[in-house]
């Protein structure tokens, strides 16, 4: 993975203005901005139903904003999923979606499709350069799964995995396909403790390889001491943004978890 | 019931009483099976009534009495394989009563043929066979289940060339004895033979091990397959009925792996597949030059075969484009729809298709001024004119499975297969699921198209009716039986389609009614089909310790949610 120096002048990975999606008469995210720069980790938080997710499937491509711009390190998003993940974002889902019949390592192998070129011709054929880039491909996957410390899984298909490893065979998936953004969506949910902090590190792991990440996730602990920034999403709309300890202070966010304290005087 | 009276008995015996039982039994049903099975001669198929050789459906019982001695050695399965074919012989020898006593008062018309005459028509034979059988079957239900050692043979090299080169010729062998079964009663019977033996022999591991050297062996299995197929022609002594439904065997297995592209890789439900076929056999049938035909061209087969397939890959790419927007329900829905389209065009486009009188008088194939019809001489065998088309058939056969294995295993087959598994997954992993849903129907359609051109030929008529809703759906049942997504699979399929109906020519309006029962049967006992995906079969064995305390769903679950995907 490459990593480009940031300068001051140079656009954020991530920048969402605006975005809007409505569903009938509900408005499931409202106006939301969010900016994203280099290495970061962003958390988002919020009750049920804030938006959260929606507001991924928005940035992604799943769902077609009702109005809202969204640029990838200055660029706008087509709103077709695979040209989202083509320009750079990559996903995990909330409740996981593998492959279930196929082995972990041809999970990952799915991954790289958008990065590698052989055609039905060359498939056909088995030329020298469709067996290079099937070795280049396959390399890769394995080195992806030994990153997320899965290596030896390989040839288990991934229905048969523990549901920790296939949260992070999620994670080695979305690598595959050469991110510079990595989206989240709570990634530690069903977890143990120990389970949560393997998690955690992996995520460091993951921004030291010189990616940003945008997390949503319910588990506070883990949001407050990974994220450099947190926004709170309440009812579609961004209530606060800022550094954890920022957020943790901050009153409406209290309130909107646990609504509003009884009079005690 | 069965089950529930065999799991009573189940460790009941003392060793030397199941012996004895068992022993008992395997004599009952040897000489059952050397005597008569019928009083007097009135026409019941096999010569049942002469006593001292095996004659008739005799044969099964006293084959499947061979796993007698599994009672004395201890191997992994031996219960449930003993019981299988401690079952069978009881069932076939029932059912041969049954026949020879009232085979004419038997319902749906089953032997209408022969029969009659009531019990006292059955001879002793009969009735010892069935004791037998049911000793047998008290000794294999009184072991113990989990009584077994594993049993794994491991050959030197050669030997295990040779057993692949025996396990081949066997079912050359099987093939060409069971084509030589004319009788309806014999053939329901070989069929229950070859059911039961084959479920013994898959509970005792012996498919696994021959599936697994196969497996190591790939050229040499693929080389003897080969040979075996080459060889069949010259089995027939000159007669050209089997050669032909062979050939037409072929054509359909490999519009069946066309169809596997699209359903079992892609998981694309496409109710209205033949009509590309139906393109392909209308492109070869009127640039061959037939006798009526509106396009008054000639081009060489070659170039026929290609353009049949190309056009036919064409009308899958403008069918697919706005029908594969769509998902799972509502795309066979449309697929159908287009398929009825394609046949009633067919019937109405007189000035190309001469309506329901369709296209007929296609020549015989002649490449280099050889003809395809005429009968040849090889090293002394008499080969009909019709081995030349079956040849051809194996040809695009070969093509076609070389075409499936290499693209299942590529980056494109990974992108379909995880197109079937979560389309929405798939695309956000960068996936374009339109454009490779798309060249699925494309691929699918133009391996149809090919052997439709081909067929054309074989058939020397193409009109409308051959290529309606009906049609499609016994295609994909073809492949659903056979099993999704395996080569092997759209072979047996298509060969269950051609070969049971010729067999049971008196079942004649019965046939669908037949299919459907196969149908049910198989999807309720064995979902995957007779031939598993190794992707289904890995799901129920996946023998990675670390994933021993795997939370995920049992494996019946698995192959029932990787079927009804």
């Amino acid at each position: 993975m490459s990593v480009s120096v940031s300068t001051d002048a140079a656009p954020p990975v991530l920048e969402a203005r605006g975005v809007t999606k409505v569903f009938g008469g509900l408005t499931a995210v409202d106006g939301v901005d969010l900016e994203v720069g280099e290495r970061e980790i962003v958390g988002l938080i919020g009750p049920n139903g804030a938006g959260k997710t929606t507001f991924f499937n928005c940035l992604t491509g799943m769902e077609t904003p009702t109005s809202g711009r969204i640029s990838y390190r200055g660029r706008a998003l087509s709103a077709k999923p695979h040209r989202v993940t083509e320009s750079g974002l990559a996903r995990t889902f909330q409740n996981i979606r593998l492959f279930p019949n196929m082995t972990a390592l041809e999970n990952v192998l799915v991954g790289r499709h958008c990065r590698t070129s052989q055609g039905v011709l060359s498939a056909l054929g088995r030329g020298p350069r469709y067996k290079r880039e099937e070795a280049e491909g396959r390399a890769r996957a394995l080195e992806l799964l030994e990153f997320v410390g899965m290596a030896r899984h390989a040839e288990t298909l991934a229905r048969n995995l523990p549901y920790g490893d296939q949260r992070r065979l999620e994670i080695a998936r979305a690598l595959a396909t050469d991110p510079g953004l990595l989206l989240l969506d709570e990634p530690t949910a069903g977890m143990n403790p120990q389970e949560t902090a393997s998690a955690m590190q992996l995520v460091r792991r993951i921004r030291e390889q010189g990616l940003a990440i945008v997390v949503i996730e319910h588990d506070m602990r883990f949001i407050f001491s990974l994220c450099d920034r947190v926004a709170v999403l309440v009812q579609g709309q961004k209530l606060v943004e800022g550094t954890a300890s920022e957020v943790q202070q901050d009153p409406r966010v209290v309130e909107a978890y646990l609504g509003k304290p009884a009079d005690d005087g | 019931m069965a089950t529930a009276v065999a799991d009573r008995l189940q460790a009941s015996f003392s060793q030397p009483v199941r012996l004895a039982v068992g022993g008992v039994g395997a004599v009952l049903v040897l000489s059952g099976c050397l005597l008569p099975w019928a009083t007097f001669f009135f026409g019941f198929p096999g010569k049942v009534t002469l006593a001292g050789f095996p004659g008739g459906s005799r044969l099964y019982p006293l084959l499947l009495a061979a796993v007698a001695p599994l009672l004395a050695v201890s191997v992994e399965g031996r219960r449930r394989a003993g019981l299988a074919a401690a079952w069978g012989i009881v069932g076939i020898t029932a059912f041969n009563i049954a026949a020879i006593g009232f085979g004419r008062s038997l319902p749906l018309g089953l032997l209408e043929e022969r029969g009659g005459g009531g019990l006292g028509a059955v001879a002793i034979g009969a009735w010892l066979t069935l004791a037998g059988g049911a000793l047998l079957v008290a000794a294999f239900a009184s072991l113990r289940a989990d009584d077994e050692r594993p049993f794994h043979p491991r050959l030197p090299a050669p030997l295990e060339l040779l057993a692949i080169a025996f396990s081949l010729g066997l079912i050359l062998f099987a093939v060409v004895i069971a084509l030589e079964v004319d009788e309806t009663s014999r053939f329901i019977s070989l069929v229950a033979f070859i059911t039961v033996a084959s479920m013994a022999l898959a509970r005792l591991g012996v498919f696994t091990y021959v599936t697994d050297l196969f497996d190591r062996h790939r050229t040499v299995t693929l080389a003897a397959a080969a040979v075996a197929a080459v060889v069949f022609p010259f089995t027939q002594g000159g007669n050209a009925y089997w050669i032909r439904v062979f050939a037409s065997i072929g054509v359909f297995a490999a519009a069946a792996i066309g169809l596997n592209v699209v359903v079992g890789l892609a998981g694309l439900l496409d109710l209205g597949y033949i009509a590309f076929f139906g393109v392909g056999a209308y492109v070869g049938a009127l640039f061959a030059g037939a006798a009526r035909t509106t396009v008054h061209v000639k081009l060489p087969f070659l170039v026929v075969v290609v353009m049949g397939a190309v056009i036919a890959g064409l009308f899958g790419v403008i069918i697919g484009a706005p029908t594969l927007r769509l998902r799972g329900d509502y795309l066979a829905i449309v697929t159908l729809g287009f398929g009825e389209i394609f046949r009633i065009l067919a019937f109405n486009f007189d000035w190309l298709t001469r309506g329901p009188n369709g296209i007929s008088g296609v020549p015989d194939l002649a490449i280099g001024g050889y003809n395809f019809g005429a009968t040849n001489e090889v090293l002394g065998f008499s080969l009909p004119g019709f081995a030349n088309y079956y040849f051809v058939e194996l040809i695009l056969l070969a093509v076609v499975i070389l075409a499936f294995t290499r693209l299942n295993d590529s980056r494109i087959g990974r992108a379909w297969i995880a197109i079937r598994e979560d389309e929405t997954a798939a695309a956000a992993m960068g996936i374009n699921t339109y454009r490779l849903k798309m060249l699925a129907f494309g691929i699918g359609a133009f391996m149809a198209g090919a052997a439709g051109t081909v067929n054309s030929h074989v058939t020397t008529q193409v009109s409308p009716d051959s290529y309606g809703f009906l049609e499609s759906i016994l295609l994909l049942a073809a492949v659903v039986l056979g099993g999704m997504g395996t080569i092997g699979g759209a072979l047996l399929g298509s060969a269950a389609l051609f070969i049971v109906p010729e067999k049971l020519r008196s079942f004649q309006d019965k046939r669908l009614l037949l299919f459907g029962i196969a149908l049910i049967v198989i999807i309720r006992f064995r979902p995957e089909g007779i031939v598993a995906n190794r992707r289904r079969q890995a799901e129920l064995h996946d023998g990675d310790p670390s994933s021993g305390d795997a939370s995920g769903a049992p494996p019946g679950a698995a192959v029932v949610g990787a079927v009804s995907r």
